[in-house]
């Protein structure tokens, strides 16, 4: 067993990176929430928006969290012209031909990525990048915390505007009941690009942010996708909460079995809690009753 | 009188006769003319036909869509392997262990998910959660020689040694190809028999085949352990064709999605959109690969491009597969099954 401070310190780091994990997967909770769409290409996105950190860092020396801003805007405009213009045609196909078209679109991304940067590894090397906060026998990491400052104001500028702003209101409403919001007369299939364009923005910060904690590799997208689908359903498919503690839960666990077990074992914890998780309440931590 | 009928019933089936006819004598003729590049990637073609028939049982048939099995794969291809290696235990009594083993993990997930009624995304992603686990254990089993990968004696390429299938690329080939024939003879009489018309009933809609009097969780039990037991056949066969096993190479989400390619492109559900599927895969993957070669240039990640903008343009534009237009054009009865 180490020692309290190295607990400690897994824990706090943990939790820093579980916020931006939240974000990650608060994307892929929104687009599955509204739109319904098991969005197999999330991790490929954040993949890509990490290519647009680095790439602006190398080429005009911008700080990714400067990007971020970028990144969101262009990642948003993406979203909504994919689901817009593309997705919403498939809206009424069956579940499974929906997520082989995003497993297609990740192949393409992921793939692509692999044939424009080639396989080598790539990081942000920024003047601020080794340095730390001391807090008495603590040691936190700058940029995590940044990472996670810039995660938590994302965060919350995503639930003021679905709980204050009027087109917020009617993308909850679709997502309780999207016949009755057609009914109602909302347009539908703006409201889903909405969505999408604001789930991949969400993503594409928490790119910007992870960016600074990981290299990127091409092969990255499957990993993180497959990270955003526990952390969801760890949360409760859907909800924007669960998300947030689904996040957190598995950044603290990853942390921690980093540290009393293995750091290879990181994954095996997540993996192990969606097990246990799915068979003991599919529905999640913070999901409605079973549907 | 067929001659002022086009597409008159005779034609039609001298036809399918001949197509039938003419792709037998290929595949049987074809280690001895085609070069040993040919053989390996028809080789390849033969297994991702195989493993996506295989597949084809749980999710084609039966509706249940798993998105994790190279779980069965590399389980399959270890459990033989280690054995091997360990205490020199040949492959045809591997084989016996690998299916034993695979069935039963397949039953053990199919059970825990049926009895909990998880279905949908959720199933699908419990079957990626086993991969993963999987992948993650073998990397820490320094029995089976861990992330650095477990290697398997080669023996005489020229001899050839059915008891320790071992022997040249031909002889995989042909091994490969009866599999092939052979699940594709099991699944069609299956399809003809009470569990397919089952399995279709389940997977056009459960709640229905139930209020029939179907037990629903029986027939979705038997589709999951069959597909994981024809599996884990493919899992030995990669490993003693294949001679190194990594955890990463053999377990990964990648691996699975190549597995579900073949039969989603051909054609869900049907027996023989798996193996057009496969063809198709290996010719436009193999076939980019192959030109860029010839123009000079290797680029990774150019052929699995060349997938996902097939799987792309497939799901968009023939959701039901190539095969049933292809079917028309060789004058085979059309049906999806």
């Amino acid at each position: 067993m180490p020692a309290l401070p190295y607990v400690a310190n897994a824990v706090i780091s943990g939790t820093l990176t579980g916020i931006v994990y939240g974000l990650m997967a608060l994307g892929l909770s929104a687009i599955f929430g509204v739109v319904r769409q098991v969005n197999f290409a999330h991790g490929e996105l954040m993949t890509l928006a990490m290519y647009g950190a680095v790439g602006a860092f190398q080429g005009l020396a911008l700080d990714p969290f400067l990007t971020m801003i970028a990144a969101a805007m262009v990642f948003g405009v993406f979203g909504y012209v994919l689901q817009r213009a593309f997705l919403n045609r498939f809206i009424h196909r069956p579940e499974h031909l929906r997520m082989l078209l995003m497993i297609a679109l990740a192949i393409i991304i992921g793939n692509g990525l692999l044939l424009a940067f080639g396989p080598d590894a790539r990081s942000v090397q920024t003047s601020y990048q080794l340095d730390s906060f001391e807090l008495g026998p603590l040691l936190v990491d700058k940029v995590r915390v940044y990472a996670a400052i810039a995660a938590v104001v994302a965060t919350a500028l995503l639930a003021a505007f679905f709980r204050l702003t009027l087109t917020g209101k009617a993308i909850r409403a679709c997502a309780d009941n999207p016949i009755g919001a057609r009914v109602a007369g909302l347009p539908v299939a703006h409201l889903y690009a909405v969505t999408f364009g604001l789930g991949a923005a969400s993503v594409a910060v928490a790119g910007c942010a992870m960016v600074q904690l990981i290299d990127v590799t091409p092969g990255l997208g499957p990993g993180y996708t497959l990270l955003a689908f526990v952390i969801v359903i760890v949360g409760g498919l859907g909800s924007m909460v669960g998300a947030l503690l689904g996040g957190l839960a598995i950044g603290v666990s990853e942390a921690l079995a980093g540290l009393l077990i293995t750091p290879s074992a990181k994954s095996m914890v997540s993996f192990g809690l969606l097990v246990v998780l799915l068979l003991v309440r599919p529905q999640g931590l913070m999901g409605p009753g079973r549907r | 009188m067929t001659s002022d009928r086009p597409a008159g019933a005779g034609d039609r089936r001298r036809l399918a006769l001949i197509t039938v006819v003419t792709v037998a004598v290929a595949l049987l003729t074809l280690p001895l003319v085609g070069s040993s590049y040919l053989v390996s990637v028809a080789t390849l073609a033969l297994y991702l036909a195989y493993v996506g028939q295989a597949w084809n049982v749980m999710m084609g048939f039966a509706g249940q869509l798993s998105l994790g099995h190279s779980l069965y794969v590399g389980l399959g291809a270890y459990v033989a392997a280690g054995i091997f290696v360990h205490f020199g235990v040949g492959p045809w009594a591997g084989l016996w262990l690998a299916v034993a083993i695979c069935s039963a993990v397949g039953a053990f997930i199919g059970l825990l998910a049926f009895r909990l009624r998880i279905s949908g995304v959720q199933l699908s992603l419990l079957t990626v959660a086993f991969a993963e686990l999987a992948r993650i254990g073998f990397d820490h089993l320094d029995w089976f020689g861990g992330p650095g990968g477990l290697f398997l004696r080669v023996g005489d390429r020229n001899h050839i040694d059915l008891l320790g299938f071992r022997g040249p690329p031909a002889m995989y080939y042909y091994a490969m190809l009866a599999l092939a024939a052979g699940a594709l003879g099991v699944c069609a009489l299956l399809l003809r028999r009470r569990p397919g018309y089952y399995w279709r009933a389940i997977r056009e809609d459960e709640v229905a085949a139930q209020a029939l009097g179907i037990d629903t969780f029986r027939w979705k039990m038997l589709a999951v352990v069959l597909s994981s037991a024809m599996t884990a056949i493919a899992g030995v066969f990669f490993a003693f064709y294949n001679n190194s096993l990594f955890p990463e190479q053999i377990f990964g989400f990648g691996r699975s999605i190549e597995i579900i390619l073949g039969p989603v492109i051909g054609g869900l559900g049907t027996l023989f959109g798996p193996i057009v599927g496969a063809v198709a895969l290996v010719l436009l993957g193999d076939g980019t690969t192959e030109i860029l070669a010839k123009a000079g240039v290797d680029l990774p990640g150019a052929r699995q491009v060349v997938h996902g903008l097939v799987l792309l343009l497939v799901t968009i534009y023939l959701p039901n597969g190539l095969w049933p237009p292809l079917a028309r054009a060789l004058g085979f009865q059309p049906r999806r099954l």
